[in-house]
């Protein structure tokens, strides 16, 4: 059963006395304001009455404006394209949130980070270890509050304790518990390269924030300045020009051949079998010297920015030949691979994510296509021109490491299907429409399936026109803790390979 | 005398030829992964580079860390001066027994493991204990296939068993000898940490076993124990080819004996080698669990081979 967001608003018409100041500022998105003790209620509405997922919570300070701080949810529905956002008025004396963690565990996350970064209390929140915070950082320095200037850093000797684990044959290394050699526990403890990249976006102008955004996960260049030009578009009120939309596309699709070709390489050479990553890296060096033919840039940097793109891009004639050629190539080298019977015993039960705790979860990207997550931002909320195109969403259902593999196979052949088709579609035109005014503290959002998965970008601006608050949401922030479950009951030697199935961002996470 | 120079000759010799062996393997499989590969002198490089290097010891390394290296090496030295590699001297030399050698080159596993313990680096005691559960798998078949042999040679004596196969080269394409070779060859890759039980390229410490052991060495101790390793393997290879096809190594000390036993023991490796870096790009590593059924089916073939013996008798 579909449901739509007349729906959505039928059901929030229902409820009057939950949410206040319904508007719809764009066709598929409901905006509405909530009091604190209905945050759960609202929860309750969007997740198990709508069938929507939370994709992203954000909280800013507006003490200075407003005296409050404002928390906002963001739902989106897994197939159905329509959002629903619900924003909540906390006071700056007394900074309360009710937690959702007990429903939802990514809320559980997107709390902490919040207490941690902001200095919300989140009530009765399940789970009162700081998230992003670590032993060094001085107590009460909330760094994305406003007006705060760093303090000092000090190791004050404190030691960074695991929970103890004991009986005989159990043995901890760094980054883990194990007995024998069965992993029984593994903890991932990020946040160690959080480098404040959301506050640096504040007080910007939103047509300089792109240069960040490329910078957010190097592997992810384009995946994440999209997603940000997206939001800021959606704010502006944008319409984009079809030229732009098709080359998006290309962008984002040489992003993902990269990448997956990269990722199979490395997996198969963590099974020892060194042959297929040489091959695999030499494809995808071919298709980096692809990228700076197009772009000027390896990486895809540079060319995007809200509104389009910065310049035209000359597509070089021979461009889908080359993807072709690479594809060819790299198909060989993964025929290779899944002949060799060494290689798939390695691959085959390896890291196995049931598809129950990936839902749970959340998981995104080719970690749920893997575990039988039928989920995709192009399909499900298409974005440049993707509703134009044809495509289809690779789902495998074991879970295991061979499935993660195999889900990128698939996607590398459907990214140069999908390169073929916006070439064929390219007509020459304008690459850059002008940006609206945009509304102060009025949020919008991009969505984008970069090559790891869902990203998003939340944007608010302030009176002046500039950046007011940027929230960055990583796929990684939901499918690292999915990696600990995996591991569970695992040899230790299988982790890096498990890992590399995953390899999720540590950039994209510890923002 | 003639022994006595080569108890001196023949480690010198095998020390300066170890790490080309090492390197050639390397480049090799580079060539055949159709990458251009690091030159076959490499390894010689890096030894040189460890020695003028400082070594870094942990505070909480005792003596045996530090006399670990010096074990590693001198057991290698000592092997590399009793096994049959290019001069098998005439006449029974007491020491020049297969037993001992095996017996000798395990003394210093064992020191690495106790070395791979003693700094208390979890990396350094997970390589320890699994060192120690892949070397009490290969012992038994080691033995076994040294018996083998030993049964038609009538003695575990080095030069017995090569002057036997000299003589009666129809015994070296019997079914005892190429089904012990087999076995051997399976240890030799177990032994001296080779593809598919061990990934000798590998940057990742969870996966590593002899790797493991080592993690906490630097310097000077290092290069001694890079060069025993690679010592080790030739000691394994040359042992592999010299006591199944023993032809060309020389049997006394003229210039001329001497050299037609450099080249065939340089081509005997060389074909070894080839062998070796081949397998190691068509094989990925086993799960950790399987390691165990290789090395038994390894048993297996030793046991055969000694089973054929006495039937072929």
């Amino acid at each position: 059963m579909t449901t739509t967001i007349d729906a959505v608003r039928r059901a929030v018409a229902g409820r009057p006395l939950l949410v206040t100041s319904v508007t719809t500022p764009r066709a598929n998105e409901l905006h509405c304001r909530v009091s604190p003790p209905n945050v759960k209620d609202v929860g309750d509405l969007a997740c198990r009455v709508l069938g929507a997922d939370l994709i992203l919570m954000a909280a800013d300070d507006r003490r200075r404006e407003s005296g409050a701080f404002f928390v906002h949810y963001l739902f989106a529905h897994r197939a159905d394209n329509w959002f629903l956002h619900a924003s909540t008025r906390l006071e700056a004396s007394a900074p309360e949130l009710p937690s959702l963690a007990r429903y939802h565990f990514p809320a559980s996350r997107f709390e902490r980070e919040i207490r941690d970064l902001l200095g919300i209390i989140v009530t009765d929140h399940p789970d009162p270890r700081p998230l992003v915070k670590h032993a060094f950082w001085p107590d009460q320095y909330y760094p994305l509050r406003k007006n705060v200037r760093p303090p000092e850093f000090a190791d004050d000797g404190r030691p960074f304790p695991f929970t103890a684990v004991g009986g005989e044959g159990v043995y901890e290394i760094p980054v883990g518990r194990v007995m024998g050699e069965t992993i029984i526990d593994m903890k991932s403890r990020l946040y160690f390269t959080h480098k404040g990249t959301e506050k640096l976006f504040e007080r910007r102008d939103p047509v300089d924030g792109v240069d960040l955004a490329e910078r957010v996960s190097g592997d992810t260049s384009v995946g994440h300045a999209l997603a940000y030009c997206q939001a800021v578009e959606a704010a502006a009120n944008v319409e984009l020009p079809p030229r732009a939309g098709d080359l998006r596309v290309i962008l984002l699709e040489l992003e993902r051949l990269y990448n997956h070709v990269a990722d199979v390489g490395a997996i198969a050479n963590d099974t020892g079998f060194a042959v297929a990553h040489a091959h695999c890296s030499r494809i995808r060096e071919q298709l980096l010297r692809l990228n700076k033919a197009l772009t000027e840039s390896r990486l895809l940097r540079g060319v995007l920015c809200p509104g389009g793109l910065v310049r035209d891009l000359p597509v070089p004639v021979d461009l889908q030949a080359r993807v072709e050629a690479a594809v060819a190539d790299f198909d060989e080298v993964v025929e290779i691979c899944l002949t060799n019977t060494l290689v798939l015993d390695r691959l085959e039960g390896t890291g196995v994510l049931k598809s129950e705790l990936a839902k749970d979860h959340g998981v995104l990207g080719y970690v749920a296509r893997a575990s039988g997550l039928d989920i995709d931002v192009r399909r499900d909320h298409p974005f440049a021109s993707y509703q134009h195109l044809k495509f289809s969403v690779p789902v495998f259902t074991a879970g295991d490491v061979k499935d993660r593999m195999n889900v990128r196979v698939e996607e590398v052949h459907e990214s140069a299907a999908l390169i073929q088709q916006a070439c064929r579609r390219l007509s020459p035109g304008r690459t850059r429409a002008s940006l609206g005014p945009i509304a102060p503290f009025a949020p919008a959002f991009g969505l984008v399936e970069g090559w790891r998965g869902r990203i998003v970008h939340w944007v608010m601006t302030s009176e002046d026109g500039r950046l007011h608050r940027v929230k960055i949401v990583d796929p990684s922030f939901f499918n690292w803790p999915a990696l600990s479950q995996a591991l569970v009951g695992n040899i230790v030697p299988d982790f890096p390979l498990c890992n590399k199935s995953f390899n999720q961002s540590y950039s994209g996470n510890d923002l | 005398m003639s022994r006595y120079i080569a108890l001196f000759v023949q480690p010198l010799l095998a020390l300066a030829l170890a790490p080309a062996l090492v390197g050639f393997i390397r480049w090799l499989k580079a060539r055949l992964q159709s990458r251009r590969g690091a030159p076959v002198w490499q390894p010689y490089s890096e030894i040189r580079k460890l020695f003028g290097k400082e070594a870094v010891v942990s505070h909480t390394a005792s003596w045996l860390f530090r006399a670990t290296p010096f074990v590693v090496f001198g057991t290698g030295v000592i092997v590399a001066s009793l096994a049959p590699i290019v001069i098998v001297p005439a006449g029974p030399l007491v020491v020049g027994d297969v037993f001992a050698a095996v017996y000798l080159l395990l003394l210093g596993t064992f020191f690495l493991a106790l070395a791979g313990l003693d700094t208390g680096s979890p990396f350094g005691g997970m390589g320890a204990s699994r060192e120690m559960t892949v070397v009490a798998l290969t012992e038994p078949t080691v033995a076994l296939s040294i018996v083998a042999l030993a049964l038609n040679a009538g003695s575990t004596n080095f030069s017995q068993i090569v002057s036997r196969t000299l003589a009666e080269p129809s015994a070296a394409l019997g079914p005892g000898h190429l089904l012990a070779f087999a076995a051997l060859f399976i240890v030799t890759l177990a032994e001296t940490g080779r593809l598919p039980v061990d990934n000798p390229s590998t940057h990742l410490e969870l996966t590593m076993i002899h790797e493991a052991m080592i993690l906490e060495y630097s310097g000077p101790y290092l290069a001694l124990i890079e060069w025993a390793a690679a010592l080790k393997l030739l000691v394994f290879l040359a042992l592999a080819a010299n006591l199944f096809m023993p032809w060309g190594i020389a049997l006394s000390l003229s210039p001329v004996a001497v050299t037609v036993g450099v080249v065939s023991l340089v081509s005997k490796l060389g074909v070894l080698a080839v062998a070796i870096a081949v397998l190691e790009t068509r094989v990925a590593k086993l799960r950790l669990f399987r390691v165990p059924e290789l090395l038994s089916a390894s048993f297996v073939l030793a046991l055969l081979a000694v089973m054929s013996t006495f039937l072929v008798r």
